[in-house]
């Protein structure tokens, strides 16, 4: 049975050796080593959703790539960030950008946001097999709803369950770091400017305790990438833009490594 | 006992062509047409959800006429072949020139060993970086391909539609003018002495923009069509 509209379930007819991980043997004594992407940090704000990851592969102690990209623009109006396995996370984002434009052509509209995100679970529940043996991976998912008007974003497991997470969510091996400063550090309607300086905070704190987690590299000028999805659609962060944020957080940390401090007292509530 | 009655081959492939040629005669025209910024597509269609146009892929769009069903069914073959693709090689290796040559495979062989051959005819464009570059195959019922250049009119009366974009289509026009010359030619349809008018609603316009990156497809909607037209 077959959903006429869905590019995957097709493919999985006409082409099955093309899915992601296809050709892999399910055989958990050949476990091997191979690049693993790390940080996704997102966040709403006032216009939609920010997120941003580092650009850092590792494989075991070992640097990979340092300028690998795990931020996607999936469609007109939403982003898919990968941590895990790269390989297969890389090929999964390919399938699931094809399954949504494919989506859209054949059915003459797009998909909804909810519908965008249960496919995506879809994606990763087939990948569970692979994930058994090592090479999980766990997508972040935010976008713009059109319907609602406002930023959303959606966290998976293995085993492709979809949980829809409230303001912020980070995966990834730096995510328990990242997590605990996008706490500190996020409040509800935040500007662009101000939600994608949370995001670089975040990756920047990542990267301080976990290290498989890539800092931004100034000297190499490789940076975070950054996607906001808002109204008029998604937005990767030029330079021009980013840069200037990136310096003033590295200037900051120069004095204060540990980052910007929350404030606590009685005339000031931690969330001003 | 009756024996069974020989029809020549001939006579064979003429019925089906008769046949095929009176379906898509009975639909309402599209035109294709080159303009300095793209290629346009403007269809009679006075549905806003069933399209006689649509995207296929990041440079190549479809234009139809004829029977909707079996039109809609090709069209969404070529979406799943462009798809396959792309997501197998990479986006820049589909082309429209595999694409009509599949279509013509399959038309070709519906025509001969179908039960009946498909009554439509179909444009399957690509928009290339310079006009030089844009490619128009224009497919028929019996799986013949016509590479075309400029221009090309499909349907019941593309005839008179043809005349009237060769003597109004000039080269480097911009696309309100190929717009307009568009509509003109399709308002000369039928032949009729006085030429009809065609309100917004009763058009479907698309094009291909060249300098779009990616997804080069656009709809144009009512309202932004009206004001070019009242031009």
């Amino acid at each position: 049975m077959t959903d006429l509209s869905s590019f995957s379930d097709y493919l999985s007819q006409a082409a099955p050796h093309l899915l992601p991980g296809a050709r892999m043997t399910a055989d958990d004594s050949a476990r091997m080593e191979v690049p693993h992407g790390t940080t996704i940090v997102a966040l709403t704000c006032g216009g939609g959703m920010v997120m941003a990851g580092d650009r850092r592969a590792t494989m075991g102690n070992v640097i990979a790539q340092r300028d690998i990209e795990k931020v996607f623009k999936a469609d007109g109006h939403s982003v898919v960030g990968i941590a895990g396995a790269a390989g297969v996370a890389i090929e999964l984002v390919r399938l699931f950008q094809v399954e949504l434009e494919h989506y859209e052509k054949i059915e003459g509209i797009p998909l909804s946001l909810d519908g965008k995100a249960n496919r995506l679970a879809t994606l990763v529940r087939a990948n569970l097999p692979l994930a058994m043996q090592g090479l999980a991976v766990v997508p972040l998912y935010g976008g713009f709803d059109q319907i609602r008007g406002l930023g959303r974003i959606f966290s998976y497991d293995v085993t492709g369950g979809r949980y829809e997470e409230r303001d912020h969510h980070a995966v990834g091996s730096g995510s328990l770091f990242a997590r605990g400063s996008l706490k500190k550090l996020y409040t509800h309607n935040l500007d662009r400017h101000d939600a994608i300086q949370v995001a670089i905070e975040a990756l920047f704190d990542a990267a301080d305790d976990d290290s498989a987690t890539g800092g931004p590299d100034l000297a190499r000028r490789i940076y975070p990438v950054v996607a906001l999805a808002d109204r008029d659609g998604v937005h990767i962060i030029g330079d021009e833009e980013l840069v200037p944020v990136i310096e003033s957080v590295v200037a900051a940390r120069q004095t204060h490594p540990d980052g910007p401090v929350a404030r606590i007292g009685r005339a000031k509530g931690g969330d001003a | 006992m009756s024996s069974p009655y020989y029809v020549s081959p001939e006579q064979f492939m003429k019925d089906r062509a008769d046949y095929a040629r009176k379906g898509i005669a009975r639909g309402r025209s599209v035109v294709v047409v080159q303009y300095a910024g793209g290629i346009l597509f403007v269809a009679e269609n006075p549905s806003r959800a069933l399209h006689k146009v649509s995207e296929i892929y990041d440079r190549i769009a479809f234009a139809a006429v004829g029977k909707y069903n079996e039109f809609e069914s090709l069209r969404v073959a070529g979406v799943r072949l462009a798809d396959m693709r792309g997501y197998a090689y990479a986006r820049s290796d589909v082309t429209v020139r595999s694409l009509a040559n599949a279509y013509a495979q399959s038309l070709g062989a519906i025509f001969t060993e179908g039960q009946k051959p498909l009554e439509v005819e179909i444009v399957v464009a690509e928009v290339g970086a310079t006009p030089d570059l844009d490619q128009m195959y224009r497919l028929t019922f019996d799986g013949s391909v016509a590479d075309e250049q400029h221009y090309v009119s499909m349907g019941g009366s593309s005839e008179s539609v043809l005349t009237s974009l060769q003597s109004y289509w000039r080269g480097g026009m911009d696309f309100d003018a190929a717009l307009r010359v568009a509509v003109q030619a399709l308002s000369a349809e039928d032949g009729e002495s006085s030429p009809r008018t065609l309100v917004p609603s009763q058009l479907e316009v698309a094009y291909l923009d060249r300098t779009k990156p990616g997804r080069a497809f656009a709809r144009v909607n009512s309202e932004s069509l009206a004001g070019i037209l009242a031009e």
